[in-house]
């Protein structure tokens, strides 16, 4: 491969410990991500996506119950930092966040020029004056008119506020963004703006995105790889155009038939049944309860294999 | 006491066809605005002149974005806001007119499915307690009707074996089998309409469609008449027969479904079905056409048509000015547009 690699996890696990025992959220994720692409990682709620998210940014609420393996940036592993060296090397500098939700995501009490401002004064070390300058480049850069910098969060619009939450992400010129369901709250047409914004990010900023969503048609407008999870594991990992016409993981295939569209007449279908626990998830394979092309070798754990460079978690293609 | 501006709307009334079961005739839902609490500031116009009739069985959507009106209308049907002008027709009584028992009568008649599930139903009642409620209120009395009902309702919606959902509390449930408990609850008093808020909204892509399904079996089964709620245009096709797109407290457009895909005429339909993508590969290399702006103010809604300072279409010194009136462009094809003045006949 040509192409530089900007992030490559290995064997990534996030479990918490909860009252009836361990949630094995993200168990054993592999996947890399070259330079300035976006891939997005696709699965149902609960399947741990958001997890995997915070686990990249080591944003772990108190119950964790293990945290391990590689997550490698640019070279350089760093889950072998200490939480104050990731603070002040990783964290916001190379690698940012536009969480979930960003009507919750903003300071109530803070005007968001300030909020916009604080990552560069935080990191870079900057003052006040000139980072505010920085920020007002920013709101210019995301579409958020510049005399909106001494509003508060709750005199902007929904889109107004996603914008405010990307501007966020985006001051301090990081190698990669993870974007969590950034549009799911908003409206089409807000939604096919910051779908744009996002696109034309890329293309000048040369930011790499990991966007997480369950919304496939929308992922399709800024993904150029696409990775699927289930159950706390990648499933499929695949590039855009294999995964859109073609996907190879039964899970996916079914994803992808779910999907209602607008210019054709596939009747989409649904999954029946529910994801398992992840307490204590199945042996073998995690899908094989709902999967119609199910049969003996499913009741083992399934290897990863790759089927014409894209890699695959199904005994059907071992 | 009303003031000048809301004495200064005209209304016209329709006589109600036979078949009609809801007849919804320049419908005009205002909120005053306050300053300090007391002194009059103007009115949010969430509902500005809206006429449509709901036939029999009949499933209509209603597609806009936050803000354009669409559960100000919603609620305005539930019998939870009152008309500042105009009037509902159901089955051909005038809401207004209705009181007490024929108000209660009526709300039985009409079932809500919420947008949210986790917010609908209350956490610390079990399922089989949100279940009897409706027909408590409602006057069954016999505790033994009242879970033969909860049984024949919760078959309906498949939620099976039923006595292991009853002692249940909603958060025990995926938020698949909770919207059932919500349309259940909506069905158990045998409505004649349904109300579905952004049904699907909340859930995973791969129980969206489920619902759906079990939601037009139940409109067939039953007859019923239903109005969906969504902004997502793309579920609307496997589900109504027509759309109505609302704007800035206006409908814009209404068309039967298939015409309004194939054949989207209004400014802002076009933009809204632009906007809606399908999955493909192709889509990260093309921008998507947005039209400029945001949707206005309801306070001071522009003058003219409500989508001419977005509209790249816009007639200077026509749409700017006067407000559009509906122009038939086909069969069940209306809109409010000035394109389309001299290609239709004006109603």
């Amino acid at each position: 491969m040509t192409e530089k690699t900007l992030l490559q996890v290995e064997n990534l696990k996030l479990y918490f410990k909860a009252s009836k025992g361990v949630v094995q959220a993200v168990d054993g994720v592999d996947f890399t991500l070259p330079a300035n692409k976006a891939v997005v990682v696709i699965g149902e709620s609960g399947c741990g996506k958001s997890s995997m998210a915070k686990a990249l940014l080591r944003l772990l609420p108190r119950n964790v119950g293990e945290y391990s393996g590689k997550v490698i940036l640019n070279g350089v592993d760093t889950m072998a930092m200490d939480d104050e060296k990731y603070r002040t090397n990783v964290r916001w500098v190379k690698m940012s966040m536009v969480p979930q939700a960003a009507m919750n995501a903003l300071n109530p009490v803070m005007r968001v020029g300030d909020q916009v401002a604080e990552p560069m004064i935080v990191h870079n070390g900057v003052d006040k004056a000139a980072a505010l300058e920085q920020a007002k480049i920013m709101f210019q850069r995301v579409g958020v008119p510049v005399d909106f910098i001494n509003r508060y969060a709750f005199e902007l619009s929904g889109g107004m506020r996603q914008r405010v939450a990307i501007a966020m992400s985006l001051v301090t010129v990081p190698e990669l963004v993870i974007l969590d369901e950034p549009t799911s709250a908003l409206d089409v047409l807000t939604q096919a703006n910051i779908m744009n914004l996002l696109k034309q990010i890329k293309k000048e900023i040369a930011t790499s995105f990991i966007l997480i969503t369950h919304d496939i048609s929308t992922s399709s407008e800024l993904a150029d790889n696409v990775v699927v999870m289930y159950a706390g594991q990648i499933v499929e990992v695949s590039d855009n155009h294999r995964f859109f016409t073609s996907p190879l993981h039964p899970y996916s295939e079914k994803l992808m038939a779910s999907v209602p569209r607008l210019r054709s007449k596939i009747e989409p279908d649904f999954i029946t049944g529910q994801p398992p626990s992840l307490i204590d998830p199945p042996k073998g394979c995690r899908f094989a309860a709902r999967c119609k092309k199910r049969f003996d070798k499913c009741d083992q754990e399934p290897p990863t294999v790759t089927v014409d460079g894209h890699l695959v978690k199904c005994w059907l293609y071992a | 006491m009303a003031r000048k501006e809301v004495e200064e709307i005209q209304v016209t009334y329709r006589p109600v066809a036979e078949d009609t079961l809801l007849s919804i005739q320049d419908l005009h839902v205002w909120f005053e605005l306050r300053k300090f609490g007391f002194s009059h500031a103007g009115y949010v116009r969430a509902v500005d002149g809206v006429s449509f009739d709901l036939k029999k069985g009949e499933t209509v959507a209603v597609v806009g974005e936050s803000g354009c009106g669409k559960s100000s209308l919603m609620k305005t049907i539930l019998g939870i806001n009152i008309p500042t002008k105009g009037e509902l027709f159901f089955n051909g009584m005038p809401l207004s007119n209705l009181k007490g028992e024929e108000l209660r009568h009526y709300r039985s008649q009409v079932g809500y499915v919420q947008q949210d599930p986790y917010g609908a139903l209350a956490p610390f009642m079990t399922i089989e307690k949100i279940m009897e409620e409706p027909l408590i209120v409602h006057g069954v009395k016999d505790k033994k009707e009242r879970m033969e009902r909860i049984y024949k309702a919760f078959e309906e919606v498949k939620m099976t074996p039923v006595d292991e959902f009853l002692p249940k509390f909603p958060h025990m449930l995926s938020g698949g089998q909770q919207q059932r408990v919500v349309i259940a609850r909506a069905m158990i008093l045998n409505p004649r309409l349904l109300v579905a808020d952004e049904p699907v909204s909340m859930l995973d892509a791969s129980v969206r469609v489920e619902i759906l399904r079990l939601m037009d079996k139940l409109q067939t089964d039953h007859e019923l008449s239903v109005i969906y709620i969504t902004h997502d245009l793309s579920t609307v096709r496997y589900f109504s027969e027509y759309i109505f797109v609302m704007y800035a407290g206006e409908i814009v457009e209404k068309a039967r479904v298939d015409d309004l895909i194939n054949n989207p005429s209004h400014p802002y339909t076009l933009a809204l079905l632009a906007a809606t993508s399908d999955p493909d590969a192709k889509n990260v290399n093309e921008m998507q056409n947005v039209p400029p702006g945001e949707p206005p103010s309801l306070v001071k809604p522009p003058a003219g048509c409500r989508f001419h300072p977005r509209c790249d279409r816009m007639i200077p010194g026509l749409c700017d000015v006067d407000r559009p009136p509906e122009f038939k462009i086909g069969e069940g094809h209306l809109l409010r547009c000035w394109l389309f003045k001299d290609k239709s006949e004006q109603i």
